[in-house]
């Protein structure tokens, strides 16, 4: 049987290749701290010696839009070509290639329907920076096959928090499942208070302080009760008009486990938002 | 009122390098030219099977032809689409991060909830 060997959560902030590669001048002050930050979090995966990654994330309007649009969707696919003309042009991404964990992909999709969830799928797949930002911050080397993994948290009507949750658990049951000898490590990637194209956007901090410090309460403490109990659709608005991103931590929540304290807890209070690294070891980090 | 075909001019525009330039610097006459070529495709469908029937009101055509994103705003486009071609538009003309700023301050007397922006 496969093992789950790390779960991760994180922010995918995309301005962080470009500062943490910039030099001179135009190297922002705040680049050198993040690149220590990261570099720390990228250790809490290299320890755990995945084999596969299953990688959860948003397409912001790339390859899907309002004409057919997936709440859940899994990748399934050899290959994946990554980040999109908008992402070079905006945050200075690299394309990248990366390989696709096909057999997992299968199991995921057919288990999954079987599991009550209607998972939609894709042979062809260009994925974006929800993806490649944590392929870049925590394997850079970009070695390992992956099986994307999308979530809806952009086009409303949304998938309720529950629901995540819930798919979170599922994936950690499928992969747990999985009749292969390989470590697997889950690694989601969402965002706490976050505003874009609104009156709170790109202030000093993130849109919502408290927020963000209730938010890495619950996930470091693994509190999905608590947060299940005050977080809605509705709710997710008052942070800032991006903040239901924070669903895919929701999600990495599930996968982790009720009252799970997570093992590695970091944050980095940037301007615009807070930046945020969770690591779970389900195995107690036995290797 | 079609907040979808806000959002599609938004997302078909902010795709193509080209077409981005051409609203940059001719706004009005890139949203009839878009209206009347590209508003009815089904972006995974050939030509012959395009739609019939999508088109802007006026209001959504002034907002457009105006590059009046404060008015995107209200009619409940995507702001994450408007605030991304608006950057890739405008942001050269400005200090690094002044754009992003200046965006958010022409936003300052929108109050919660803010328009729904469900499609």
């Amino acid at each position: 049987m496969a093992e789950l060997v790390a779960v991760i959560a994180s922010t995918h902030h995309p301005f962080y290749y470009r500062a943490s590669t910039a030099v001179g001048d135009d190297r922002p002050p705040f680049a050198d701290e993040w690149v220590r930050k990261v570099e720390a979090f990228r250790e809490t995966l290299t320890k755990a010696r995945p084999d596969v990654l299953v990688m959860v994330g948003s397409d912001h309007f790339h390859q899907f839009w309002l004409d057919n649009m997936p709440q859940f969707l899994v990748g399934k696919a050899p290959f994946y070509d990554a980040n999109f003309y908008n992402e070079e042009r905006e945050f200075g991404l690299p394309k990248m290639l990366l390989t696709g964990q096909e057999d997992l992909s299968a199991y995921v999709l057919r288990e999954g329907l079987d599991a009550g969830f209607d998972l939609a799928f894709s042979n062809e797949l260009r994925i974006d920076h929800s993806i490649t930002c944590p392929i870049i911050t925590l394997r850079p080397q970009n070695d390992l096959p992956i099986v994307p993994i999308y979530t809806n948290i952009f086009a409303p009507p949304l998938p309720q928090p529950k629901r995540f949750v819930q798919l979170g658990r599922t994936i950690r049951q499928l992969i747990e499942s999985w009749p292969e000898d390989k470590r697997v490590a889950v690694i989601g990637t969402g965002h706490l208070s976050l505003e874009l194209g609104g009156p709170r956007q790109f202030g000093p901090t993130g849109p919502d302080p408290q927020f963000d410090r209730k938010a890495v309460e619950w996930i470091s403490s693994g509190d999905i009760e608590g947060c299940l109990s005050e977080v809605t659709l509705d709710s997710l608005h008052l942070p800032g008009n991006a903040t239901h991103g924070f669903m895919d931590f929701m999600l990495m929540m599930g996968v982790a486990g009720e009252g799970r304290k997570a093992d590695y807890v970091d944050t980095y209070d940037l301007f615009h938002t807070m930046e945020a690294y969770f690591t779970w070891y389900p195995n107690g980090g036995r290797s | 009122m079609s907040k979808y075909l806000l959002n599609k001019f938004l997302y078909t525009v902010d795709r193509d390098p080209e077409l981005v330039e051409r609203y940059r610097e001719d706004p009005r006459a890139t949203v009839a030219m878009w209206e009347t070529e590209y508003a009815n495709r089904i972006l995974n469908c050939v030509d012959g099977e395009s739609s019939t029937w999508l088109r802007f009101d006026d209001t959504e055509r002034e907002a457009l032809a105006a590059h009046d994103y404060p008015a995107l705003f209200e009619l409940g486009a995507h702001p994450f689409l408007t605030l991304t071609l608006f950057i890739a538009m405008f942001e050269r003309d400005h200090e690094p991060m002044g754009f992003q700023t200046e965006y958010a301050r022409r936003l300052a007397h929108v109050s919660m909830p803010y328009p729904d922006i469900a499609t």
